[in-house]
């Protein structure tokens, strides 16, 4: 039995998960949580949010977005792979950092402008 | 060096943002005054998604909601940004004096909208006894320096304090690989949103330890490691069940303080329970043609909020500056049951607004709560909530035509459990 927290509004219920042929589920107030029960045990996604660093920027890292939810399996992987990377001062915001990740058909994206350092 | 402008707008977060683009949109010059290096506030480091929810209708990061805000600003000629510029006075008789790279100025403006923020509490105000090695930040410091300055704040990380701040730090550390012990609240219940609570603590198995606190803090020159206490229903720590956490690095988040020092020295009264200025519906202070706008009027959880509160603020400015305020009679709002605080805390008549926006804090979390809203015994309008939580703000607009000729505001929360 898996336990879950239903985010879709304030009420929070508590969902518990049985696996079996079907997912069983318990303790949701409304049909809403079922459905966020069974995405969240099924396939769940998440934005990731990290920085990436800059050279000659005006600070030593920029923030960065996945375009879209990715599943969460992902995470650490993509984590892994924006820690070697490296971009170069000026980059505009919304720049493509990583195409097409893991073939998801999703990017990764820049969420901020940052200038170049005048030295 | 002198100036003159209509409206001085003071600090350049979502706040001052939209009540310089709302101020400017309407003709007035305007002037913004941020310290900081650039425009956005502490959205800057928010580097996280859930912002712009209700305002853009899409989920954006802190630097992308900044930055809309930002290019709708910067379109207007009227508006004028002066960046690391910092307030050091505001006078009663809107004079301001600030210090920038080009030196002294002495600001006049016909009107001031405050959005200066809030700042984070800090060990200072907490008094845990033991040692005060290095190690010890608050959540929000520690955000600037992995978002910003782009370096971890140490290896093994508790964090005190369940705001929202504190549970967004606490994913985010972990994704930089540091190892996150876990979250210690004091409270019988935690203090940031739900979905924070999911997507940061449990997606990634970081317990949370509420009604505990930290009870001693060990290490000479670097933190060494905590002992926390469960506390009981008073919130005693129970010192004979203390545990030992090694750690490096103690994070707070343990609430934010409306930075208020400027209001002060314009002799603007503040409200005890919010910590902000007393507004009427036109967020104007007691003190006339003096507004205020965001975190420094109350903490808000949603930046939407802010956002709205400084377009409100820059109308209304207007609207003072062209004598429509008028503040023939003063009425309080009051607040019983299940309320800790409200904004406005009293209505200005004429109301002019065709509709007045209450934003609240409850006191305890509770089940099927109605808030009613009542002059003397009668009702004239009733809410319905499945769940309150003192970490969500409770926000509704009410019609004017319902206010105009009553004799008592009253609001009242009810619920269960
Ligand atoms: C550390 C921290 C992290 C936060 N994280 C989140 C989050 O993750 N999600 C969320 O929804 N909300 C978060 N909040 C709440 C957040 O503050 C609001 O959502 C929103 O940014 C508040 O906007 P504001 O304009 O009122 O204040 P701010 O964004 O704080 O802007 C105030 C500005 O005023 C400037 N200023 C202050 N004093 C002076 C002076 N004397 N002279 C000149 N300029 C001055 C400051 O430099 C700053 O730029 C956070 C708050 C803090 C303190
Ligand atoms: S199950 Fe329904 S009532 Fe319960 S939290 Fe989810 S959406 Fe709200």
């Amino acid at each position: 039995m898996k336990k879950l927290t239903c985010i879709v509004c304030p009420l929070s219920c508590s969902l518990f998960i049985e696996e079996k042929e079907e997912l069983k589920i318990t303790g949701n107030k409304c049909e809403r949580g079922i459905k966020y029960a069974k995405e969240e045990i099924r396939n769940p996604k998440r934005v990731l949010t990290t920085t990436v660093k800059i050279k000659d920027g005006i600070y030593p890292v920029i923030p960065v977005r996945t375009s879209k939810p990715i599943p969460k399996d992902y995470i650490f992987p993509l984590l892994k792979k924006l820690s070697e990377v490296e971009l170069t001062a000026p980059i505009p915001s919304g720049y493509k950092v990583l195409e097409n990740i893991f073939n998801l058909g999703i990017d990764v994206i820049t969420t901020r402008e940052m200038k170049k350092l005048n030295k | 060096m002198k100036k003159e402008v209509d409206i001085a707008v003071i600090g350049g977060g979502p706040g001052g943002l939209a009540g310089a683009f709302s101020a400017g949109k309407r003709g007035l010059k305007v002037l913004i005054l941020e310290r900081g290096e650039e425009l956005g506030g502490i959205l800057n480091q928010c580097i996280h998604p859930g912002f712009g929810l209700l305002y853009f209708k899409e989920e954006l990061t802190g630097p992308e909601y900044a930055e809309r805000w930002i290019k709708m600003v910067e379109e207007l000629d009227n508006i004028e940004i002066w960046t690391k510029t910092m307030v050091l006075e505001v006078s009663p008789d809107k004079r301001i004096l600030a210090v920038n790279e080009k030196g002294l100025w002495e600001i006049k403006a016909k009107a001031i909208i405050f959005s200066m923020g809030c700042r984070e509490r800090t060990q200072g105000n907490l008094a845990i006894p033991g040692t005060r090695p290095s190690g010890i930040f608050t959540a929000g410091t520690a955000q600037r320096f992995v978002n910003i300055e782009g370096y971890l704040p140490g290896e093994k990380i508790l964090i005190l304090g369940s705001g929202d701040i504190g549970l967004i730090m606490a994913r985010r550390l972990r994704w930089e690989g540091a190892e996150v012990i876990g979250v210690v609240e004091k409270l019988p219940y935690p203090g940031g949103l739900t979905r924070n609570l999911v997507q940061c603590l449990e997606d990634y198995d970081i317990p949370l330890y509420l009604s505990h606190t930290v009870v001693e803090i060990k290490g000479k020159e670097r933190l060494e490691g905590v002992y926390i206490a469960p506390v009981d229903d008073k919130g005693n720590p129970i010192l004979e069940n203390k545990k030992y956490i090694s750690c490096d690095t103690l994070l707070l988040s343990v609430g934010l303080i409306p930075e208020n020092e400027l209001s002060e020295m314009a002799e603007i009264p503040l409200d005890g329970k919010t910590g902000g200025p007393f507004v009427d519906q036109f967020l104007m202070t007691e003190k006339e043609g003096f507004f205020a706008c965001g975190n420094v009027l109350l903490v808000n959880d949603l930046v939407d909020y802010v956002s709205l509160q400084g377009l409100l603020a820059g109308e209304s400015a207007e609207k003072y500056l062209k004598g429509e305020i008028k503040r023939e009679k003063k009425l309080p709002v009051k607040i019983n049951g299940n309320l800790r605080l409200v904004v406005p805390q009293y209505l200005s008549y004429p109301i002019i607004l065709p509709e007045i926006t209450f934003y609240f804090r409850v006191l305890n979390p509770k089940e099927n709560s109605i808030l009613y809203l009542k002059e003397k015994e009668k009702i004239l309008k009733t809410w319905k909530y499945p769940m309150v939580k003192p970490a969500e703000m409770l926000v509704i607009k009410v019609s004017s035509s319902i206010l105009e000729n009553v004799e008592e505001i009253n609001f009242v929360l009810e619920g269960s459990k």
